[in-house]
């Protein structure tokens, strides 16, 4: 499979994304909003940090026993009248999901968001074996309208502001009024959800991800704000769960402790709206839902990762609280990234999927500030995972010109007045927040990020550059 | 060897394990069998008003409207006069659900229907299985009684839950429903509700009745 990727040209993305004045526009809308909100809801639960210890115990747990709980969760599912398909790959995966959509007889193909569809490519592969595939989350709508990557895994299309959705609905919808008002955000919510409808009720497949699975029962999990998800799946005759094969948890008892980090992290929300169990396809007596419940366990890569370091990597559960937090992921946005995951845990994630000489700059996009680990619901190490890969750059030898352009990468950052000033700004910004409420520094979370990483000084200490140098009397010593 | 085996021995070489291990086949097997509690939240370990209070509390949190009722007799009542403060057609659709078949409904002027929904229909009522009081969450089992399409495709979802099964906990949910279906068995669908839909997709700006209900509107019946 050939990836589609501008990863390698992270350098070239940030500055066009540093330049471009919508973008920056929209970007402000992460730090003002995700960040507080989150802090809100982690205050208003005492025992949220315990919580983030049973969440990343049980998905450890879960890994270390990972063949077991598949065997364990495929019988269920066979048990409950459901079909499991295992692919190595993303080619397998998609083959697996155009031949159950072809014996479905299936036209259209409706979608909920999920990050390992944009992964294994099947829009455009479904599209190009005749079948039209229609994304419903309203951020993915948009961006699948402007056959654009989402630039955040919880927020795909946060990159945009309402002007620019107006003008894709307008290019699109022709068949509505050209003269219709659609100045409010609501308008245009409206408007998608009319268009939405008639596409849930048309489609022949309704394809899903899954945020886990349960082994204990053969059960798949989404968790969704809109409810596009679950007119995905109940509407037409044929229901698709994709899952990467680290979604599992044990039991019901497990995945209700992540529940409880997951929404809080995401989106600062005690719940999210909908969170929907799905346990096979329709029961007799049954009025509704699917006739042929399929679920396609897709590797790519994740197997390879285990008992390595980076098998902490697994435990995400794809809240997105690490983009939210980081100054590089706030200055550029999603996109210069240049694959499906962005941030701190596309950096680490992207180079493990599609190879570290593609990906080998994301790993140093980044101040290594520790605010992404600070926040991690299953206590992922970022900035250690992210210098292990620099690291192995090292060890593997790579031909100089790579490792002079990671080295570069430093330089980059730390030369780009703009940059710096929209890092450092965010760091303040948030500093001074925490600060304001609560005394200055005693942000536990964010302390604790910093005292860990030692190496990162408070913010009016050392600065970017200063950190670089030394960063780099290091590695060459 | 077929895509499943690969990737089972890809994980168990990865693992350093032969998958046979009868020390892990067990760790495995009591976990799945004991399903033990992880930490549960002290604010829903309450009882009685205070419990009820709690989920009210949160669900209005979560932008649901809530109302008590003493009986499941003055439920009619209490739905027509929300259609009718919000200037909303006198229709409901609704399942089989024993619970609100024995309702009083010709109390009322409502034109009742029966059974799924497909997409026309404004406003729907499903007795809920259960709550959980530290969420303001409800939870919803699929079948004929109350068929999944009335949770998502109606605007306006009204949702009657017994106060009796107002739990402090999901975890209680879980044990009511093993009672109901057997250790590892589920219905096919178990929909938990926390507000109406919506989407912060446009500018991270909140808004209601993204695909689902604009409307959620919780009953508490007290007996
Ligand atoms: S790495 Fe952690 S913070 Fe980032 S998306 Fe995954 S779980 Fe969330």
């Amino acid at each position: 499979m050939t990836v589609h990727t501008t990863s390698p040209q992270f350098k070239q993305n940030a500055t066009r994304a540093l330049h471009d004045v919508q973008l920056q526009k929209a970007l402000n809308n992460v730090k003002q909003g995700f960040i507080d909100k989150r802090q809100a809801a982690a205050d208003k639960l005492p025992e949220f940090e315990a919580l983030r210890d049973s969440a990343r115990d049980i998905k450890n747990h879960t890994l270390e026993h990972l063949d077991l709980y598949l065997e364990a969760y495929e019988a269920k599912v066979k048990a409950s009248g459901g079909h499991v398909h295992f692919a190595r790959n993303a080619d397998e995966a998609r083959e697996i999901i155009l031949k159950i959509c072809r014996e479905a007889g299936a036209k259209t193909v409706t979608k909920g968001k999920s990050m390992i569809s944009e992964e294994i490519g099947i829009n455009h592969y479904l599209e190009a074996n005749g079948i039209t595939p229609v994304e419903t989350d309203l951020g993915e709508y948009i961006i699948q309208l402007r056959n654009e990557l989402p630039s955040h895994i919880i927020a795909p299309a946060v990159h945009l502001n309402a002007s620019q959705v107006e003008q894709d609905f307008r290019r699109v919808h022709t068949h509505l009024d050209a003269k219709r008002d659609l100045s409010e955000p609501v308008q245009l919510l409206t408007e998608a959800r009319a268009v939405l409808r008639e596409r849930f009720l048309a489609a022949d497949v309704g394809i899903t991800g899954a945020n886990f699975l349960v082994a204990e029962t053969g059960t798949s999990i989404i968790v969704t704000n809109e409810g596009n998800g679950d007119l995905t799946q109940i509407l037409p005759k044929t229901h698709v769960v994709l899952a990467s094969i680290e979604k599992l948890v044990p039991t019901l008892e497990d995945v209700s402790q992540l529940l409880r980090v997951l929404a809080r992290s995401a989106t600062g929300q005690e719940m999210s709206v909908y969170t929907t169990f799905s346990t096979g396809p329709r029961r007799p007596g049954d009025a509704d839902g699917p006739e042929n419940y399929h679920v396609v366990l897709i590797d790519n890569g994740r197997s390879s990762m285990l008992g390595t370091s980076f098998e902490e990597m697994l435990r995400c559960i794809r809240c997105g609280a690490c983009m939210n937090h980081c100054p590089v992921y706030h200055a550029v946005g999603g996109h210069a990234y240049g694959w499906v995951y962005p941030g701190p845990m596309g950096a680490v994630l992207t180079p493990s999927l599609i190879g570290v000489d593609k990906a080998g700059h994301l790993p140093n996009a980044s101040t290594f500030c520790g605010r992404c680990e600070s926040v991690c619901p299953v206590r992922i190490p970022l900035p250690k995972l992210m210098r292990h890969w620099r690291e192995r750059e090292f060890e593997r030898h790579l031909t100089p010109a790579s490792v002079r352009s990671g080295l570069n990468l430093w330089g980059f950052f730390a030369k780009r007045p703009a940059l710096y000033r929209f890092a450092t700004r965010a760091a303040m910004a948030t500093l001074g927040f925490a600060g304001r409420r609560r005394g200055r520094f005693s942000w536990l979370p964010l302390a604790k990020g910093w005292t860990k990483h030692r190496d990162f000084p408070a913010p009016q200490g050392e600065t970017f550059q200063a950190r670089w140098q030394r960063e780099r009397s290091r590695r060459t010593a | 060897m077929s895509a499943r085996d690969d990737i089972l021995a890809g994980i168990r070489r990865s693992l350093g394990v032969k998958g046979s291990e009868a020390i892990r086949r067990q760790i495995v097997q009591d976990r799945l069998e004991r399903a033990p509690r992880g930490v549960v939240p002290a604010r829903g370990q309450v009882s009685g008003e205070e419990r009820v209070g709690l989920f009210k509390t949160m669900a209005e949190a979560s932008l649901a409207t809530v109302t008590e009722v003493g009986s499941p007799g003055e439920v009619p009542q209490s739905i027509a006069l929300f259609l009718r403060n919000h200037n909303l057609p006198a229709t409901l659709r609704m399942g089989d659900d024993p619970r609100l078949q024995a309702m009083p409904w010709s109390d009322t002027t409502l034109e009742i229907s029966h059974g799924p929904s497909g997409g026309g229909d404004l406003n729907a009522v499903s007795h809920a299985f259960g709550g959980v009081a530290e969420t303001g969450t409800l939870a919803m089992i699929s079948g004929p009684e109350n068929p999944s399409t009335l949770n998502f495709l109606p605007d306006n979802h009204i949702i009657v839950v017994s106060a009796k099964d107002i739990t402090s906990d999901y975890e209680s949910v879980w044990n009511r429903v093993r009672f109901s279906f057997g250790k590892g068995g589920m219905p096919r669908t178990v929909n938990w509700i926390t507000g109406p839909s919506r989407s912060g997709d446009i500018e991270q700006t909140l808004l209601l009745g993204a695909h689902g209900p604009r409307r959620l509107h919780v009953i508490v019946v007290r007996e």
